[in-house]
């Protein structure tokens, strides 16, 4: 800032660290921020899955612990709540020209959720084969 | 000229407004007005009508009225809002407080020192740089009905900067371009007329431009115009990531929106 700032004497008022309680939009940012933590830890249980591949039955129990279980019932909501505010913000991202108009917001976040369910029903599928 | 004031009003209702005279106090304080209160005021009636009736020395900035010049921007109660479209009504028969626009030095009363944000708007270069100079004889920069509306929705902001004192980011970190800046680069930017998307590349497609930004959103939100802001800075990322993207993957690729 290159105005002098002594000889008006302007008052810069601080931002408080409670700043994001002060709005339902921050907290609702605060919280889509905090969920990235469950889609990143989720990712790595993933991989741990993967690499335990050939002891299918020790990764079995450890599913089956009730902490394992404990910490899957609160990382669902989380990923899904990361999901759900990732994909309504798609159309803000991605704009489509036909010709002289956008392509509807509502489509493009429609054709992610329809992209979602298939790719979920797909994998239910795999899942259910070897059952 | 103060807005036609109603002969009568039974009801009132009150304003809590910020208050720093540099001169006299170190820290600011609020006063308590009350005013008539009429089904079609704004607050900024209500200013208005305290300048004019109860307390001369307030200080505020105002122009058209009508949400057009975006120069009464103030938080009312808490939120960033032009004064000149915050109606009592919606407000009545709790009491309102005004404030001066957040994370801007206050210089006195509601009036801030908007000095940082003309700054960043030059820093970007929010003007037309046309891709070949033309003579006037030559006619104009002729343009499409398709490559006006790409950016037509950017181009209806009007400078309030609403969105600045929505942006956490820009609260924390008054090196950040913010949203309008970069809203208006986007505008420049996606005009077919214009030629300077390198130039303003240094600055747009840096750390403290684009990269800063964590989509909070609320830039969008508070917009009286739906300008979009955070829309156009992810479209900007969008443009800056494939940008990388092809410069790594084609064999003749450089960035060209590269900053340094």
């Amino acid at each position: 800032m290159t105005t002098d700032n002594t000889k008006t004497k302007e008052y810069i008022r601080p931002m408080p660290s409670t700043w994001w309680l002060r709005r339902k939009s921050y907290f609702m940012f605060m919280i889509r921020e905090l969920t990235c933590l469950f889609v990143g830890g989720y990712a790595l249980f993933l991989l741990i899955l993967v690499s335990r591949l050939d002891d299918a039955d020790g990764f079995a129990t450890l599913l089956k612990h009730p902490l394992v279980i404990v910490l899957q019932v609160i990382a669902l909501p989380m990923v899904l709540y990361h999901t759900v505010t990732w994909l309504n913000l798609t159309p803000k991202v991605l704009v489509i020209w036909r010709g002289e108009s956008r392509v509807s917001p509502v489509l493009i976040a429609a054709a992610h959720y329809l992209a979602w369910l298939v790719v979920s029903v797909i994998i239910l599928w795999i899942v259910s084969m070897y059952r | 000229m103060a807005a036609s004031e109603p002969t009568s009003s039974e009801k009132t209702v009150v304003l809590e407004v910020f208050r720093y005279r540099p001169e006299e106090e170190e820290e600011p304080t609020f006063q308590r007005y009350e005013v008539p209160y009429f089904e079609d005021w704004v607050v900024l009636d209500a200013l208005n009508h305290i300048k004019n009736e109860i307390d001369g020395t307030l200080s505020f900035r105002w122009s058209c009225r009508m949400g057009v010049c975006g120069s009464c921007g103030m938080m009312v109660n808490g939120d960033p809002k032009l004064t000149c479209a915050a109606f009592l009504r919606d407000y009545h028969p709790a009491t309102i407080r005004v404030e001066p626009l957040n994370y801007f030095p206050v210089v006195r009363d509601l009036v801030i020192n908007m000095e940082d944000f003309l700054e960043k708007l030059t820093e970007v270069k929010a003007w037309l740089v046309p891709k070949e100079e033309k003579q006037v004889s030559e006619g104009e920069y002729r343009q499409t009905p398709a490559e006006l509306a790409k950016y037509k929705q950017f181009s209806m902001c009007i400078n309030c900067m609403l969105c600045y004192s929505a942006c956490p980011v820009y609260g924390q970190n008054q090196s950040f371009l913010g949203p309008a800046a970069i809203a208006l680069a986007q505008r420049y930017n996606l005009d077919s007329r214009d030629g300077a998307t390198e130039e303003r590349a240094d600055v747009i497609f840096s750390h403290e431009g684009i990269w800063e930004c964590t989509f909070v959103g609320d830039c969008t939100r508070v917009c009286p115009k739906n300008v979009d802001p955070a829309g156009a800075i992810q479209q900007a990322k969008v443009s800056a990531t494939e940008d990388w993207y092809r410069s790594v993957l084609l064999p003749s690729g450089k960035r060209k929106l590269k900053s340094t």
